[in-house]
């Protein structure tokens, strides 16, 4: 980062004993502890899984939230190199690291969750389905997870000086970029038609046979309001990490992914009225699960929509990133409702699963994990700022 | 409506579904407006 750029606003303090540091650290040694658990006395030790819910919130939440809300790697790099939006170049990087990190997390985390996670490799090795959802979803979020790795390569290239295999990866993004678009298409709907095996048992609100078509626009939705949420977080934090460029391309790329945002959300709002009605499942908004079904899709889908559009017109960077916010808890809520709280919907309360405080603890731990590694790599590596050794070649 | 067959069904579900997407279409169409009203004209 040449020097002109820097200094602006002071950096953060030296000391090792900041209060990020400091909590992470903390989260990060309980999680180990519970890690260890986990590995040594089973999952009956740490979770509340139980025959009703064998997927509790390692897969509800790391797993579904996490794959939508890394979504804004392949959003961003398709609008960028697909179709031509050179003026939000700024966003890629930022967004593929978070996607690269999404990802990674959720196959640690999958570690977790499965009885024996040194099989996970089993899918391509030796069984026979290759018709299961799970084995595509497995397929695509290895091939993905791989397409995000050599997407983010150029950044610690750039940091180790590794100039010829930086330009031979740059080469290659128009490739990974569509690779990464039909892969992410594929998988995130494949997520949704996981449960169209579970007609009767996912509330007939939620379920629905364009369950992957809900799923795939709303990772669009995650993904955009991913990349709005993390870019304010960054400027928040990393604002002394940012070249002219990026902090220049802020405004626009805050506008620009709030108008798209609020656009796919009115497209995901009516076509959520349109499946309600397909099913005919109007008599079910009265109930108790259809109170929290408008909740969901008032509160967290059509507010957003509306909330976004007047941030457009009004150029209200603040209520944009707000809005992103909420938007991101809306994703969060709606993949918990379908995996957790919709599911198995007319057991009594007592049967019905809440997690164990260390199922919880180890989905902190996992999140800490990735904000330390997301701070590790943007105050060392070209993320926020172009190399001057590149400026202007990717 | 009484729906006692699925031709009954896809009847009454369509012709709901039908209604609505005359809807989304008209209100997409001002919601595009109301969303790119004060926009600059960057392309021109």
């Amino acid at each position: 980062m040449s020097e002109a750029t820097v200094g602006k606003i002071s950096p953060p303090s030296k000391s090792v004993y900041t209060p990020f540091n400091v909590i992470a650290g903390i989260i990060i040694v309980i999680g180990l502890v519970i890690t260890v658990l986990r590995f040594t006395k089973g999952l009956s030790a740490v979770t509340n899984l139980d025959d009703n819910y064998p997927w509790g919130i390692w897969i509800g939440f790391d797993l579904m939230a996490g794959v939508a809300l890394a979504a804004g790697g392949y959003v961003t790099s398709a609008a960028v190199y697909i179709f031509g939006m050179k003026r939000y170049h700024s966003a890629v990087r930022p967004a593929i690291l978070t996607g690269f990190l999404g990802y990674a997390l959720v196959v640690f985390a999958l570690h977790y969750d499965v009885g024996r996670p040194w099989r996970l490799p089993y899918p391509f090795l030796m069984q026979q389905g290759t018709t299961s959802l799970l084995f595509e979803v497995a397929a695509c979020v290895a091939l993905y997870l791989t397409v995000l790795f050599i997407e983010f390569t150029p950044a610690p290239m750039e940091w180790l000086g590794l100039k010829r295999a930086r330009n031979i990866v740059v080469k290659l993004t128009m490739l990974l970029t569509i690779f990464g678009v039909i892969l992410s298409t594929l998988h995130q709907s494949s997520l949704g038609a996981l449960f169209l095996i579970a007609p009767a048992k996912l509330h007939p609100l939620w379920y629905s046979g364009y369950l992957p078509v809900f799923f795939f626009i709303s990772s669009i939705i995650a993904g955009l309001s991913m990349v709005i949420f993390e870019s304010s977080l960054s400027h928040r934090y990393f604002a002394h990490k940012m070249d002219e460029t990026h902090i220049a391309e802020k405004e626009g790329v805050a506008l620009g992914f709030a108008k798209a945002a609020s656009l796919v959300l009115a497209g995901y709002f009516s076509i959520k009225v349109i499946g309600i009605s397909a099913d005919n499942n109007w008599h079910y908004l009265g109930t108790g699960f259809g109170l929290w079904f408008l909740v969901e899709l008032l509160g967290f889908v059509a507010l957003p929509c509306m909330l976004y559009a007047i941030g457009v017109r009004d150029k209200n960077l603040t209520l944009i990133k707000w809005t992103s916010a909420l938007t991101v808890f809306g994703i969060v809520l709606n993949r918990l409702n379908i995996s957790l709280i919709a599911f198995n919907w007319y057991l009594p309360a007592e049967e019905k699963y809440f997690p164990h405080w260390m199922e919880i603890g180890i989905s902190v731990f996992i999140v800490t994990v990735g904000l330390v590694v997301f701070k590790f790599i943007v105050t060392r590596m070209p993320i926020l700022y172009e190399h001057p050794d590149h400026k202007g070649g990717h | 409506m009484d729906i006692f067959t699925l031709q009954d069904f896809y009847t009454y579900t369509k012709g709901i579904t039908y209604i609505l997407m005359v809807l989304i279409l008209v209100g997409m169409t001002g919601f595009w407006l109301f969303l790119t009203e004060r926009d600059e004209d960057d392309y021109e």
